[in-house]
């Protein structure tokens, strides 16, 4: 296949006809790759809603070299030959991404204290690198009714941010999907229809790939913050998954289960429920080694590596 | 060598004069200087009857603090844990079942809070680094005490009392402009 070329701010990447704007900067990698809370590569079908990763393309491509008159989201746009990306580059698109993320907040309530995502939270990290320290908002926060969606997985609605990830979890890995987004704009909501547990082999991978705390384990709910744990990988042999996964440990104490994330939140492989929730004994466990931990992460606060 | 001050002396073993050697004029001279004081201020006090006056931000013992409906502020989120540069501080989160929301203010609270007096250096980091305003230092002095298993404080000495007279006053703590900046709606989570 023949190869297209495309800058983005300033550095030119060589990538395959029908790569993503999102891909193409991934493959530059640093600091060019925009942020993405609803994209997953591993999803079919994701992206185009979170709008934190919209860049600006100030050249369409080398036949037709006009600019794209509106900032265009970088994980639904497909690069064409001689375009010319701008991102971090761009005022306005910094300008936006701040606007963007004041508007992820607006409903977002602030019980980073109490929510066990806190330290690996993406919406953390992007308010932390994009958004104001103050809110501007006085009005009420949106809340819901809390809703009991099963014995391992624990449902926060007030903190979602719609990213349909888990949504596209549960049409692609699992079986049969029986949550969805329910109700429309402001009222829309991650729900099960007639108050049904979401009992799936796959169904935990929902947590993994949700980007703010509204899903989380309830196994580890409270146990520890996840920077006193210690991420190491194992795997075992498992007949449904691959069984390789990162164990959260705290001393000789396994606390949690989750997949491989990569630098950008991302799975490297789903794990089915029994690896995630069912083992936590250090003896069903290989253990490979410790994860590397960013260094400017808090996981990485007290832990001392080579 | 050359002498890095000028107030170094050269010791020689060069035979002492009379004077010198009957030692007593240098015997005067210590006891007059050792009789001088006597009548010299103490730097000392008699400490539990009297007391020394304290800077109004002095970091004395920790104080976990309720808020006005005698919750526990507290919400065990390990910030000052992960802020203390002794590694002092280890807390166990719970949940808070329901019929408890007189105790504790928020969904989840420190079933463990504990404190190594020996290892804290009273840097006042994990009360900067509290987001729920929590914990304090106060004006109190950690007693001291003669085995090392009563430094680790737990709830039961931290959390002060219900009782609103027995109530530990950190307001010195809050002038009047830090509660004027509190005003500011960016804080009103917390309420």
């Amino acid at each position: 296949m023949s190869l297209i070329k495309v800058t983005i701010d300033n550095i030119e990447v060589e990538v395959e006809a029908g790569t993503t704007i999102l891909n193409a900067a991934r493959q530059i990698g640093g600091s060019v790759v925009p942020p993405a809370m609803c994209y997953y590569s591993k999803l079919e079908g994701s992206g185009g809603y979170c709008r934190t990763c919209l860049v600006k393309v100030a050249q369409g491509s080398a036949k037709d070299p006009r600019p794209m008159p509106k900032l265009v989201p970088s994980c639904r746009t497909t690069v064409q030959d001689g375009m010319v990306v701008q991102n971090i580059t761009s005022p306005e698109v910094m300008e936006n991404r701040r606007a963007i993320t004041e508007f992820l907040l607006i409903n977002h309530p602030l019980d980073c204290p109490v929510c066990d995502q806190a330290g690996e939270c993406h919406l953390q990290d992007l308010s932390y690198a994009h958004g104001l320290d103050e809110t501007q908002t006085v009005e009420e926060r949106r809340t819901f009714e809390p809703i009991d969606i099963g014995d391992k997985i624990k449902l926060n609605m007030n903190r979602c941010i719609l990213c349909y990830r888990c949504v596209k979890v549960a049409d692609q890995i699992t079986d049969h999907r029986v949550h969805g987004v329910l109700g429309r704009g402001d009222h829309s909501e991650i729900s099960t229809h007639i108050l049904k547990a979401i009992d799936n082999d796959f169904s935990g991978n929902m947590i993994d790939v949700c980007p703010v705390g509204a899903l989380t384990d309830k196994t580890f709910r409270f146990k520890s913050r996840v920077w006193f744990t210690k991420p190491f990988d194992a795997h075992r042999e498992c007949p449904t998954c691959s069984g390789k996964t990162a164990i959260w440990m705290k001393g000789e104490e396994i606390l949690r289960v989750t997949g491989r994330k990569d630098k950008y939140g991302e799975v490297e492989e789903f794990i089915c429920n029994d690896c995630r929730f069912n083992h936590k004994e250090i003896k069903d466990w290989i253990v490979e080694g410790p994860r590397t931990i960013e260094r400017h992460s808090v996981i990485s606060q007290n832990h001392y590596q080579k | 060598m050359q002498a890095l001050t000028n107030r170094s002396k050269v010791v020689s073993d060069k035979k002492m004069t009379f004077i010198e050697w009957i030692y007593i004029p240098a015997i005067l001279k210590g006891m007059s200087i050792t009789l001088r004081h006597f009548f010299k201020k103490k730097a000392t006090i008699s400490y539990p009857e009297q007391k020394r006056e304290f800077s109004q931000v002095y970091r004395g013992q920790h104080v976990l603090k309720r808020d006005e409906e005698g919750r526990e502020r507290c919400t065990a989120c390990g910030l000052c844990a992960v802020a203390c540069p002794a590694e002092a501080i280890t807390m166990v989160a719970a949940e808070r079942k329901p019929g408890e929301e007189h105790l504790y203010r928020e969904e989840k609270y420190a079933s463990i809070y504990e404190i190594n007096m020996l290892r804290c250096i009273f840097c006042g980091d994990c009360e900067e680094a509290c987001p729920k305003e929590a914990i304090f230092l106060t004006d109190r002095i950690v007693a001291s005490e003669y085995k090392r298993a009563p430094f680790i404080y737990g709830k039961d000495i931290l959390v002060e009392p219900l009782d609103l007279n027995l109530r530990v006053d950190v307001s010195a703590r809050q002038t009047e402009n830090v509660l004027k900046f509190k005003q500011n709606k960016r804080f009103a989570h917390n309420k």
